[in-house]
């Protein structure tokens, strides 16, 4: 058991009111999650006392910030299970780190008439960069389909795979929409047997999933600071030291570089090859205070704790009449989010009412289009749950949806 | 505003049951725009005659105040001319709704079928009137509508 009354006296925001007198209960953690104060003081604590740039000056700042600036990529290492440092490479979030592969490695592997595989429940994320490339270079773009309950249908995959000509398949390991964790290793497993590079899209799953590299087996592995504590503004891309050593770096300029001539450059050794520019160095630095944090709680915890409180609010949400709700219902297969949609209730309208009661969930189409296509609706609510929401939210959260069907005279 | 003020009996009326709803077998004018934030769409056809509107119709898919302030602004042109469509302000549509402080995020909600009005408006009359002398005069109207 995790104890929830102690991890929320470290996160400041969840002590304000909104509507005047509501207590604020955040449900949509699954587009950003809140902060604790420790992550918020280690930023703080680097502009008030060693602000400074990192890698070149000798000064006693620098050194200091250099040193909190790399130690995070050693958490990270860690709490990922990767093999070495070299291959961690900061980034803005998933989507840059998305977009660099696309630049970086595509461009140089992915030739005319090749394919590239998706999935009908991706993040616009993990699509758009895949047509850039694809409609670059005469490839295709194929997806694998999604089932009545939320999940892939795999048996497309193989499909695509015994034409030969598959040079990527690239998922997201958590739908952002339906919760749905997508069977991994069983995807990898047949990606290798092609020799057939994978790429996961880990921004809903690294954040509540404990999550074992090695065991694992991808290629490139993706994900976002502000999901799981942190700052926004830093991600990590995660990517075997072979392939990052053949590509070509994605943005020019400081510190990727070992020498630089007029006409000629060498590059910098990895992971500094793939990061140009001053990086956004307090972000990073605050990372690691997120990761210390999820740590001590335990990832085992953390999903022990939503699958409860998903499985509570499963149970009293189906309850409604006229809810229609989307993705699997066994919570063994879904992470903390719930997408519904409430009789004739547009999301919005939906969002806005129950908002007035303190309950921020989200309602559109949760930048997945091509789902919404494939579930024949608009938009959707969505619920999502994280370490510091408690049933008591959940029960205001379905008081409030019943007052929006009152309103809806439902 | 509150909600109970917001969704009251006459916009959930217009929602469920949207006049104007549906599509010209000719439209003069047919112009569709979505809010790429939420991703209400919304599709108006005109007829137009002797420079009034003579028919109209929407099809769109979004919220309550989105769907009830399109069918509700169908109405309110139904037979007017197009300096009358012109002057059309957000504020007039907001008093036809009964809606006032609506939030910035709803507030586009309640004008996409105004934007939707005017932008097809303009570029029917930009075409009507092109390599005439007023076609300046329409380029700078259109130009400052948003």
């Amino acid at each position: 058991m995790i104890h929830i009354e102690n991890i929320r006296k470290d996160f400041p925001i969840l002590k304000r009111k909104v509507h005047k007198d509501k207590a604020l209960i955040y449900f949509d953690n699954a587009a950003t999650t809140q902060k604790p104060i420790q992550v918020i003081d280690a930023i703080s604590n680097y502009y008030l006392n060693y602000n400074s740039n990192i890698h070149r000056a000798v000064h006693e700042l620098a050194e200091e910030a250099t040193i909190a600036y790399e130690s995070t990529r050693d958490k990270i290492v860690k709490f990922i299970n990767a093999k070495s440092r070299e291959e961690i490479i900061f980034v803005r979030g998933t989507t840059e780190a998305i977009n660099l592969v696309a630049y970086a490695w595509g461009r140089q592997n992915v030739n005319k008439d090749d394919i590239i595989v998706t999935t009908e429940y991706e993040h616009h994320s993990n699509i758009v960069p895949w047509q850039l490339l694809t409609k670059e270079k005469g490839a295709k773009l194929e997806y694998i389909g999604v089932d009545d309950n939320g999940e892939l249908l795999l048996d497309q995959l193989d499909k695509y795979l015994e034409t030969g000509r598959v040079k990527l398949v690239a998922f997201s390991q958590m739908s952002n929409v339906l919760g749905t964790i997508t069977d991994s290793e069983e995807i990898i497993r047949r990606c290798k047997k092609k020799g057939v590079r994978v790429l996961v899209d880990a921004a809903q799953s690294v954040p509540h999933l404990k999550v074992d590299l090695q065991k694992l087996d991808c290629d490139f592995f993706a994900f976002s600071a502000h999901k799981m504590l942190g700052p926004t503004g830093v991600g990590v891309l995660w990517a075997r030291k072979e392939l990052l050593e053949c590509m070509v770096p994605f943005n020019g300029g400081g510190d990727m570089i070992r020498e630089v001539h007029k006409y000629e450059t060498s590059w910098n050794d990895l992971p500094y090859k793939f990061e140009a520019g001053t990086p956004n160095i307090a972000d990073v630095i605050g990372f690691a205070a997120a990761i210390d944090y999820l740590e001590r709680i335990g990832m085992d915890k953390v999903r022990e704790h939503e699958m409860e409180i998903t499985k509570y609010a499963l149970d009293k949400i189906s309850q409604i009449k006229g809810i229609k709700l989307y993705g699997p219902m066994n919570v063994a297969k879904r992470g903390g989010v719930i997408s519904f949609n409430l009789g004739d209730i547009h999301p919005h309208d939906l969002a806005t009412i129950i908002d007035e009661d303190g309950v921020a969930i989200r309602s559109g189409h949760h930048c997945a289009q091509v789902l919404m296509e494939r579930l024949d609706v608009s938009a959707t609510s969505r619920a999502s749950f994280y370490i510091y929401n408690t049933k008591d939210e959940v029960d205001v959260f379905i008081k409030s949806l019943y007052r929006a069907k009152e309103l809806f005279r439902l | 505003m509150s909600s109970a003020d917001i969704y009251r009996e006459i916009i959930l009326d217009y929602y469920r049951n949207p006049r104007n709803y549906g599509k010209l077998p000719n439209p003069d004018i047919a112009q569709r725009d979505s809010n790429p934030l939420c991703g209400d769409e919304l599709e108006m056809h005109l007829n137009i005659k002797e420079s009034k509107v003579v028919d109209v119709k929407f099809t769109g898919k979004g919220c309550a105040i989105s769907q009830a302030s399109a069918s509700m602004l169908t109405e309110l042109i139904m037979g007017k001319n197009f300096e009358e469509v012109k002057k059309l302000s957000k504020e007039d549509i907001l008093d036809n709704l009964g809606l006032h402080d609506l939030g910035p995020a709803r507030i586009k909600c309640a004008l996409l079928s105004l934007k939707v009005l005017k932008s097809g408006l303009y570029s029917y009359l930009l075409e009507k009137l092109k390599d005439t002398a007023s076609a300046d005069k329409i380029k700078e109207e259109a130009s400052g509508l948003y």
